[in-house]
């Protein structure tokens, strides 16, 4: 049975406690973006025709928006070529496996030790089914997907003031909460309180309705029972022979549900970008990076620091520093497709138009930490039955991602053990790796007591040191967006920009892929018609 | 990468002790003492530490480093150290509460005061000799004007 919170909880701390929960759910909506989500503007392959004319663009960047642009316009015929800071393409699709070396700002650097098969995304790590451009290259560039999972039952749900810190499942949590709401509905149905607003035909249907959502018995009642078993699962399962009789479970009180804030942690779960189906590339996130590698990789130089860009009557000169040899070089092109992240953007030289500059200037990134934890074995699968999906938690770790692949593995196991952004982001990257993960791994103890015994290793990004981002991923205000988004996407001379940052999918592939598209259509059409 | 391996073999080490011996209590790691006592990690959306020195070393040091010095990958993160730039008090308060280029207006996280007292202790610290103070209410003066 579940415990129930602290009798002595009064208004003030139980609205309190309440409140921090609301910050959470607050701060995990805008970590995810989810203010921002559309559906994506992607509508089938880009078709470029009439010619390149002879054409050339210098992209800068070969992350996905910048891989992107370059497979199409070198598939309609344009002179490309792509420079990259990094020794590795990708950008934020990223993976880090065992034996990757990471150095971040300030200099400390990890070597990933995860065992061979083992990864975490410290970037992003789900695929939408409606992210149509991006499903389409991994099917193109062969890809291979996998289902994420995002809503698992079994998962937990913990606060450390509700249940005396024990963390609840899910489904008990989301089956009460429903099946009170659905009670509580039905008797003011039944009471007429609703008549003012509904026929007492509809009024018959609607309780129908609410016995069959929330599990309510005969008498539109939540309680123990057969109904309430079936949601959220049974004290004795169901089984054969002379065992064989199920045992139903007792619902939590509906005081204890809706004091515990738990109900929070429900409606992420049914937001546009978390409905199944969701993917992972099989491998993780860095497969999408190497399927677009394979396509265009011929067209990078890496190790290359842009340090300006110069627009002439005909061109575009940017010069750029390998940072292996240290030697400044220069190269141009009719046109360039800037994908620099703005932060770094906002430091190079470049002749903008002064609305341009304003522009790459008003778009603060976002923070993010994530710390991928390795243990000798799969205990969440082991001991607990938690197949994939997630965790949430208020504490600062914010939530547990088991992953969602390679079930039943002997050996090592690695869980993405803190998602987090907001002060405690900034809190966590201001550590050293090896704190960020102390921390992580106590606070992860309070749900899983096996961590301490079991853990191995494990890595922590910390976004705002990324040495090639500066941030996570670009968060527009509503003003910055009326005054500075056109500004931002649309040419300025020979330049136009692409990224995330140039969408309304901030933090999201889908936002790089569909600027790219949308940005390289704009410049083909000037092309022809010139 | 030692220093690492070493410091989380200390907490595995000590962790297992605890959970060997089960009837004492288990005992908290000494981080978790002073994260109380500098108010980090205690609420996700606001800051809630007390002084601009710990506010500087748990939160601003994230970009700005330890030391104050800044850090250089493919752009950088300008040093607050001895930077003539902070000759301005509102200079600062107006970078922290409205953001510059990448910077998020991390500002709107903290209380007047917090804001001033980050400003203070970074003007007269690494450094950095101002010895004007920032007040709250200047504080709240810029805050409240776009």
């Amino acid at each position: 049975m579940e415990d129930v919170p602290a009798p002595q909880l009064t208004k003030r701390s139980l609205l309190a406690m309440v409140g921090k929960a609301a910050g959470a759910s607050a701060m995990y909506m805008a970590m995810t973006a989810l203010d921002q989500a559309r559906a994506s503007t992607f509508k089938g392959p880009v078709k470029l025709e009439g010619g390149a004319k002879g054409a050339s663009i210098i992209i800068l960047g070969a992350g996905v928006a910048g891989m992107t642009a370059a497979l199409e316009l070198s598939r309609a015929g344009y002179k490309v070529q792509i420079l990259e800071y990094n020794n590795r393409l990708g950008g934020r699709a990223w993976s880090l496996y065992g034996g990757d070396v990471y150095t971040e700002l300030g200099g400390a650097t990890q070597r990933c030790q995860f065992a061979p098969g083992n990864y975490i995304n410290p970037g992003p790590w789900r695929i939408p089914w409606h992210h149509y451009g991006l499903m389409h290259y991994c099917h193109e560039l062969g890809v291979a997907l996998e289902p994420f999972i995002q809503t698992n039952y079994n998962a937990y749900v913990h606060s450390k003031n509700a249940f005396g810190g024990k963390p609840q499942r899910y489904r008990h949590v989301q089956a009460d909460f429903y099946g009170y709401v659905g009670e509580l509905l039905s008797k003011s149905v039944r009471q007429g309180a609703l008549n003012d607003r509904i026929t007492k035909e509809d009024g018959e249907i609607l309780l129908e309705a609410l016995r069959s959502w929330g599990a309510l018995d005969k008498d539109f009642r939540y309680v123990k029972g057969q109904p309430s078993s079936n949601r959220r699962g049974w004290e004795k399962d169901a089984g054969g022979g002379l065992t064989a009789q199920p045992i139903p479970s007792e619902p939590m009180t509906l005081e204890t549900v809706l004091r515990s804030g738990a109900w929070r942690n429900i409606a992420t779960n049914l937001t546009w970008d978390h409905q199944y189906t969701i993917f992972q590339p099989v491998g993780g996130m860095q497969m999408v990076a190497r399927g677009f590698e394979r396509a265009v990789g011929h067209l990078v130089r890496r190790n290359s620091k842009v340090t300006a860009i110069k627009q002439g009557e005909n061109s575009v000169t940017v010069t750029f520093t390998d940072t292996k040899s240290g030697k400044v070089m220069n190269a141009s092109a009719d046109y360039c497709l800037c994908t620099i992240p703005l932060p770094v953007l906002s430091q190079i030289e470049m002749d903008s138009s002064p609305e341009l500059a304003s522009a790459i200037r008003a778009v603060p990134y976002s923070t993010s930490v994530k710390v991928g934890l390795e243990f000798k074995r799969r205990f969440w699968e082991q001991d607990e039955f938690i197949y994939g999906g997630i965790t949430y938690t208020d504490l600062p770790n914010s939530q547990i991602s088991y992953p969602s692949t390679n079930y039943g593995a002997k050996g090592p196991g690695v869980l993405l053990g803190c998602y987090v952004g907001g002060a405690t982001g900034y809190e966590l990257t201001a550590l050293a790796p090896e704190q960020r993960i102390a921390r992580v791994l106590e606070w992860g103890s309070k749900i899983h007591t096996q961590y301490k015994s079991e853990f191995m290793n494990g890595v922590a990004v910390g976004w705002h040191r990324v040495p090639w981002v500066l941030g996570c991923f670009g968060t527009w205000s509503e003003s910055a967006r009326a005054n500075h988004y056109e500004n931002l996407c649309k040419m300025d001379g020979r330049v136009l920009l692409a990224g995330e940052h140039a969408s309304y999918y901030g933090g999201w592939i889908e936002g790089g892929i569909t600027s790219a598209i949308d940005a390289i259509t704009r410049l083909h059409a000037r092309v022809v018609a010139s | 990468m030692k220093k690492i391996t070493l410091v989380l073999l200390v907490v595995c080490t000590a962790t297992m002790a605890v959970a060997h011996s089960q009837t004492s209590p288990a005992k908290a790691p000494s981080w978790e003492a002073q994260d109380a006592a500098d108010g980090a990690f205690v609420a996700r959306t606001t800051f809630a530490e007390t002084d601009g020195e710990k506010m500087y070393r748990r939160v601003c040091a994230a970009c700005h480093m330890p030391d104050g010095k800044g850090a250089e990958g493919a752009g950088r993160y300008p040093a607050l150290a001895n930077n003539p730039r902070l000759a301005t008090g509102a200079y600062s308060v107006m970078v922290i509460l409205k953001g510059l280029n990448g910077m998020p207006p991390i500002g709107s996280m903290m209380s007047d005061q917090q804001v001033a007292d980050v400003v203070n202790y970074t003007r007269a610290h690494m450094g950095n000799k101002y010895t004007d103070l920032v007040t709250a209410a200047e504080v709240k003066e810029i805050r409240e004007t776009n």
